[in-house]
């Protein structure tokens, strides 16, 4: 917004600036194209706002209109619950595993495949397949992995004359075997904007990279990964907005037990919101789970808005 | 009737694609050639159970040919959802699944619920016990009727008792059945199966300790504050026995990931000499387990949950009434067609072909299991059926009912904590 305005006063003027958009014909095409997207994103995104603010200022239970209006107190309630500390710090770490672990992972493996030779397509396969999998499918197929009693954990465990675990019960473990759960899930989708990336660096620079003795490392460290920045910058945007989010894999897994204790906020918000019939409650969840969203989204664009230009 | 007249109010005023819309979706009703449709709500259910209700649908719209009767299915889960959004919608089922309690008193107070207190009176409640009625009664007016009750006991294996020399009939008491425990994991059988991960089969121990030990009556006492409410002596006292019975090491490894269906294979396949389950569980469990055929009918055995000594509940039964309410504005047809339903007849159908344990008076006598008839006798017997707390408390606290019993059962949590819990969620919801 501010740019835009530097830019208008630099020209000369909002009104000749107007005139030369309705001569380009970009007036007609911003009438003719946004109605339907700005109606939609009203409908759909705005609205529902509203509405779930309005709602978290009640105690109610989705009958009827709300009635009950209790001011602040489903946020206070929310603060102020464990399960809820517990489900943002949750997200919190799925939010550093992804940056730390996945992103990297990530990158290693599109450097190793990113060249077209059929075997490194059949890699990129390979790895892209969690990816295409359905998150509930995932969810469940690892539910089976992990299994105490007929798992592949526990019949490697039994091979290995140790007592069975049962890494979904257990308040310690759930989590990270979550955490594994999802990093196995989306790495992949990460690689593939790498690969992408890694494709339209130029070639001669690599090339004059080599002839000036940079070793494959060096070459990877000091030309390849600067040249695939903004690739960095967007997957590590839709890390942690994927963190965020995370929902569908955590619920046929663990369904947030044992004892609540694998939450993320949006199954929280589910959970204690939706199912229970907390309609209220589950909005101020809602509410303060888009404030967050929004947050970081905006603390990220301008982190790396500033890198970018330094 | 009230669907195709909504129709024609419609229509003249309705242009272009949403006319056409609504048209499309009202075509079926028309094409049924029925003056009046009444559409039924219902848990999703098995297949024998759906084929006793079309048969009764045909036999009801073979007598009254101007009504349509249409059932509508959806996963219990989804159910529990969807119901609040559909009854508020244009969709609104006439006939709704009920589990009674305060779930049905949230309906009531935001006046989705026909009253039909005078069609209770006027005969109709006399088919079933007053306990029956009284799960859809709220403040004197009765807001549904009863299809069937079930009953929470213990699911015996009686040949692997027998193995640790416990004799499973002459289990009777809270400390018989720690002594029975004690005995079959010193023969390294695993004593008791348990869905921790489903919450609820968790509540049915908390559950039914609290109805022993403040009996329903204090149940009910407990919703008014008194005596300290749900923080009160019987409910501390119910987390820890549940403690006390955990310490005993009674369920299988890793109970806290089993699902309620995995349990139920287990003491199928002869893994667990008991599962603490709903009378419902005797052709699930031989469904579910390995050979198809479960514990043989021979070793199986149904005994009601333990007694405490001095405590109030001894003589009280836990476990659900369910049935079925009417919407609002659902036409009188709806009401017919829920009294033929319920009436005498079918409910000792049902009981012939075993599909679920009927409340109408003298229909336990088509009971063709044995089990089902202790079921029955256990309902006679008891003097107050508390329903299940997770229904009976209403979905927010009922959830919170469920999460305490298993934080218990893993020792998260204080038998203190765990009362201080439900009672906060009693007063928030």
């Amino acid at each position: 917004m501010t740019t835009m305005t530097q830019a208008v006063v630099s020209r000369g003027g909002a009104a000749e600036r107007f005139k030369r958009t309705i001569a380009s014909g970009r007036l007609t095409a911003v009438l003719i194209l946004l109605p339907p997207a700005l109606t939609l994103f009203s409908l759909f995104v705005i609205l529902p706002l509203i509405d779930a603010s309005y709602y978290s200022g009640f105690s109610w239970n989705g009958y009827g209109s709300p009635s009950n209006f209790v001011g602040t107190e489903n946020y206070q309630r929310l603060f102020d619950h464990s399960v809820f500390h517990t489900a943002l710090r949750n997200t919190s770490m799925l939010i550093v595993v992804s940056l730390v672990l996945q992103m990297p992972l990530a990158l290693g493996l599109a450097l190793l495949v990113y060249r077209k030779t059929p075997t490194n397509t059949l890699f990129r396969l390979v790895f892209f397949l969690p990816f295409i999998l359905a998150e509930v499918a995932a969810g469940l197929i690892w539910s089976f992995v992990f299994d105490g009693d007929y798992g592949v954990t526990a019949s490697l465990l039994q091979r290995l004359g140790q007592d069975p675990v049962y890494v979904l019960a257990d308040h310690q473990w759930a989590f990270p075997a979550i955490m594994t759960v999802i990093v196995w899930k989306y790495f992949g989708f990460h690689m593939m904007i790498y690969i992408a990336a890694l494709q339209s660096v130029p070639k001669d620079l690599i090339e004059a990279a080599k002839l000036e003795g940079a070793k494959p490392g060096q070459v990877a460290l000091f030309v390849q990964i600067p040249m695939i920045k903004h690739a960095l910058v967007v997957s590590g945007f839709f890390a942690i907005i994927g963190s965020l989010q995370i929902f569908d894999v955590i619920i046929p897994m663990t369904n947030g037990g044992p004892s609540h204790s694998t939450h993320t906020i949006v199954t929280y918000l589910y959970t204690f919101g939706l199912s229970r019939l907390n309609i209220g409650f589950g909005s101020a969840a809602a509410v303060v789970l888009f404030v967050l969203a929004i947050g970081v989204a905006l603390f990220y664009q301008r982190a790396t808005a500033k890198e970018s230009r330094a | 009737m009230h669907i195709s007249a909504r129709h024609n109010k419609a229509w003249p005023r309705s242009r272009g694609w949403v006319a056409a819309i609504a048209a499309a979706l009202a075509v079926s009703s028309i094409e049924a050639a029925a003056d009046t449709t009444v559409r039924l709500l219902r848990v999703e259910i098995s297949d024998a159970e759906k084929q006793y209700y079309d048969e009764i649908i045909a036999e009801y719209e073979a007598q009254n040919p101007d009504v349509n009767v249409e059932f509508q299915y959806i996963a219990n889960e989804a159910y529990k959802t969807r119901l609040p959004t559909l009854l508020q919608s244009r969709q609104r089922p006439d006939i709704f699944y009920s589990w009674g309690g305060e779930g049905l008193r949230d309906q009531v107070e935001a006046g989705f619920v026909r009253d039909i207190t005078e069609e209770m009176n006027d005969g109709w409640a006399d088919l079933y016990p007053e306990s029956a009625v009284g799960a859809f009664t709220l403040d004197g007016r009765v807001y549904g009727a009863p299809l069937y009750a079930t009953v929470v006991g213990f699911w015996a294996n009686a040949a692997l008792t027998e193995q640790a020399g416990v004799d499973i009939d002459d289990v009777e008491t809270w400390d018989d059945l720690k002594n029975a425990v004690v005995a079959l994991r010193e023969q390294g059988i695993t004593p008791v199966a348990v869905g921790g991960r489903d919450g609820w089969p968790m509540h049915f121990y908390w559950g039914y300790l609290a109805t022993r030990l403040a009996g329903g009556d204090g149940i009910e006492a407990a919703k008014t504050g008194a005596n300290g409410g749900f923080a009160g002596e019987p409910f501390v006292q119910a987390g820890q026995l549940l403690q006390e019975f955990v310490d005993l090491n009674p369920f299988q490894p890793g109970f806290m990931s089993t699902t309620y269906e995995r349990a139920s294979a287990m003491f199928g396949d002869q893994e667990a000499a008991m599962h603490l389950m709903g009378d419902w569980d005797y052709i699930p469990h031989k469904e579910r387990s390995e050979s198809g055929e479960g514990v043989p009918d021979e070793d199986l055995r149904f005994i009601p949950f333990p007694t405490i000594a001095d405590a109030a509940g001894n003589e009280h039964s836990f476990g659900g009434i369910n049935g079925f309410a009417v919407t609002r504005d659902a036409p009188d047809e709806a009401v017919d067609f829920l009294r033929f339903l319920l009436n005498e007849e079918n409910q000792r159908r049902a009981a012939r072909a075993g599909i679920f344990v009927p409340v109408a008076y003298g229909s336990e006598e088509e009971l063709d299991t044995p089990y089902a008839r202790s079921v029955a006798r256990m309902l006679d017997e008891s003097s107050f059926h508390q329903v299940f707390l997770d229904q009976a408390l209403g979905v927010s606290v009922g959830a919170t009912v469920n999460d305490i019993s298993g934080d218990l059962a893993q020792g998260a949590i204080t038998p203190e904590q765990a009362a201080e819990r439900v009672a906060e969620a009693w007063e928030f919801r």
